[in-house]
């Protein structure tokens, strides 16, 4: 871990614009040297919790600390953390290597360093050969690296970056994800990431936080809030997810249980459950079968459209009372089912499914 | 085919103003090219004095300071302006559009009146001052150069303000957010991102002010009170009082041909502002 990298703690930050309330009462830890990814909707209050963070907006309630000192009120170009903006923001009049050197000659750094650190972040992020070239004449990837290396080159102890793929092609994002993966691992810096791309952020994040109006719903390893999401927007959110309203919730040793369709289906235990809940389970976590299933979890539905997605398969069921189920399967497993008829048992294991509260 | 279907109604559709253009302006223009070199007898002589002339030729050096001030002056005061009209808030926009457009409806002949009944011996400035105990005499505020600069400027700064506002209008907020999250200073933001983001509204503005200044009449007419004569002024006097036909025709060409180089010079940097900004 580089040695400046800090750790923000944001203690109940609100922000409001008018009578719109934008954050409400965010306290979050940021551990120095981690990638924490902000995810949510459009509108959620991503954007405007980075600004607070850099200083640009200042917060309406709450305070802001870095490694324990109060910084709330401490101005954007005294915090100087590096950010990359959504639309990457680069300096149109000068070129490639006058917009990395900008931060560096700011700071009075002198001209053989400014000129030895650029040449070096400039083959870092892979530029080399553009450095003459003015942004307009860069494809948005460049212009990506080049904002990546105008924030970087200062070695600051935060990365700010908001949306920074969001206007690249698929394939090009990808590309960029690596890239922006590996960065954070030679830079040591905290990288406080926004995205509204749920795959995105579970592949880059060491820790996710989602977002929805203005509220801090969750926070988490991806692996973590991805099984174990805490409500049913987060669940929702994260990924293709089954939901099974069920009543009559009853506590047992093993777990928790309740019917649904007169079937009792347990998942793993929840304490805070009365009366009615739903249980939800991610497609790749279920299976198909001819026969009820002899242990752990299963609704007999029928089949009700297929969908090819090359590797995979994609299953539509609906069950009795029609709740619709969706199961991916490998294609080559997919075929050796459907031999079976149209009316079969979705089953998945006992660990695979959580409980919700209904309303959340 | 779509150039041959379309060309005779384009055609008559822009007749009106083409041949408008023909008779109220590319006719006389030509016959005033005529005179130059036939009056009062055929050839370039009128053009040879043009150069040659000392009056003529101190008339232009006063009219090429005049407007150079002028331009230097309204346009750095139009800057200053419309950073406020363009980023200030609603209160202080209200009162830019207010003290910039509302003039903009007043004739040119009332606002040089305007200044005089301000500037001259028994204006409002002297009598106060007097009043005052200040001065004892009149201070000679018109009749010489600095009052026709301020006149000039007045009337100019509107016409900077629009291609300006347009710059400055076109710049990215988050351009500036950025240059500030890297330690910039507020000066700094201005002079290295700011400003050279508006330079070819800057430029824009240069040549619009420039060119109109040098055709002014009217204002350098009642504020020079015929001791700081401009080129439009000349012409007019060696048509209508001289009367030196020949020579005023000369000269009107001489500026119409300046003019068009200045114009030409501020269509290719108004192509190369739009490269600039990549759309
Ligand atoms: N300067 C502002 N004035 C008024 N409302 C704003 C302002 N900035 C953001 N908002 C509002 O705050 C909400 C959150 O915006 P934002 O933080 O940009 O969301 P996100 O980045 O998650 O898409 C939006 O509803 C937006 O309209
Ligand atoms: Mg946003």
């Amino acid at each position: 871990m580089s040695k400046r990298a800090v750790g923000l703690q944001a203690v109940g930050i609100g922000k409001t614009f008018g009578h719109f309330t934008a954050l409400e009462d965010i306290t979050l830890d940021i551990a120095a040297g981690e990638f924490l990814t902000l995810l949510g909707p459009s509108g959620s209050g991503k954007t405007t919790f980075l600004m607070v963070l850099a200083g640009f907006q200042a917060a309406s309630t709450g305070r802001l600390f870095s490694d324990g000192t109060d910084i709330t009120r401490s101005r954007a170009e005294d915090r100087s953390f590096g950010m990359v903006f959504q639309g990457y923001a680069l300096f149109p009049h000068k070129s490639v290597a006058q917009n990395i050197a900008f931060p560096l000659q700011v700071r009075g750094v002198a001209r053989e360093d400014i000129a030895r650190r650029v040449d070096a972040i400039i083959a870092r992020v892979g530029l080399v050969g553009h450095a003459n070239k003015r942004p307009a004449q860069l494809s948005g990837g460049q212009q990506q690296r080049v904002a990546l290396a105008r924030a970087l080159v200062f070695e600051p102890p935060v990365l700010l970056l908001d949306e920074p793929f969001s206007a690249l092609d698929k394939h090009l994002r990808g590309r960029m994800q690596d890239e922006v993966a590996r960065l954070h691992g030679e830079f040591g810096t905290t990288f406080v990431f926004v995205t509204h791309d749920q795959s995105e952020a579970l592949s880059l994040s060491s820790r996710i936080a989602i977002f929805n109006h203005g509220r801090l719903l969750q926070v988490g390893a991806p692996r973590d809030i991805y099984e174990r999401p805490s409500s049913r927007f987060v669940a929702e959110f994260l990924g293709e997810i089954n939901l099974l309203p069920v009543g009559g919730i009853g506590h047992c040793a093993r777990g928790t249980s309740g019917l649904f369709e007169e079937v009792r289906l347990t998942a793993p235990r929840h304490e805070n459950l009365n009366g009615s809940a739903v249980l939800a389970v991610r497609p790749e976590h279920m299976s198909v079968s001819p026969e009820p299933p002899a242990e752990g979890n299963g609704v007999p539905a029928r089949l009700a459209g297929t969908t090819y997605l090359g590797s995979a398969m994609r299953l539509a069921f609906a069950t009795r009372s029609g709740t619709p189920l969706t199961v991916t399967l490998p294609s080559e497993a997919a075929g050796r089912i459907l031999a079976h008829g149209p009316d079969v048992w979705v089953t998945w294991s006992f660990e695979n499914g959580f409980l919700l509260p209904e309303q959340s | 085919m779509r150039p041959r279907s379309a060309f005779w109604p384009a055609l008559a559709l822009t007749a009106p103003l083409v041949l408008f253009l023909a008779f109220a302006y590319a006719l006389p223009f030509l016959g005033v090219a005529l005179w130059s070199v036939t009056l009062p007898e055929p050839g370039v002589g009128q053009y040879e004095r043009l150069v040659s002339d000392p009056l003529v030729l101190s008339v232009f050096l006063r009219t090429f300071r005049i407007c150079f001030l002028v331009t230097l002056i309204a346009v750095a005061c139009a800057y200053a302006v419309t950073y406020v009209w363009v980023r200030g808030s609603r209160m202080q926009r209200r009162l830019i559009e207010i003290c910039i457009f509302v003039p903009f409806w007043i004739s040119l002949l009332t606002r040089a009146f305007g200044w005089l009944a301000l500037l001259s011996n028994r204006g409002i400035v002297n009598s106060w001052l007097q009043a005052l105990g200040l001065i004892d005499a009149p201070l000679a505020l018109v009749r010489n150069e600095p009052s026709v600069i301020a006149g000039m400027v007045h009337v100019l700064i509107p016409f900077a303000v629009l291609p300006l506002a347009s710059a400055m209008r076109a710049v990215d907020e988050r351009v500036l957010l950025a240059a500030r999250g890297m330690g910039a200073s507020r000066l700094r933001i201005f002079w290295s991102v700011f400003f050279p983001m508006t330079l070819p509204g800057v430029i824009g503005a240069t040549l619009i002010v420039f060119v109109f200044s040098l055709g002014f009449f009217v204002t350098p007419a009642i504020l020079g009170g015929g001791r700081s004569i401009m080129v439009a002024e000349l012409v007019y006097l060696r048509m209508f009082q001289s009367p030196d036909w020949g020579l005023g025709a000369a000269i009107s060409v001489a500026l119409v041909v300046l003019v068009a180089a200045l114009m030409g010079l501020l269509a290719r940097f108004a192509r190369l502002g739009l490269m600039g900004s990549g759309r």
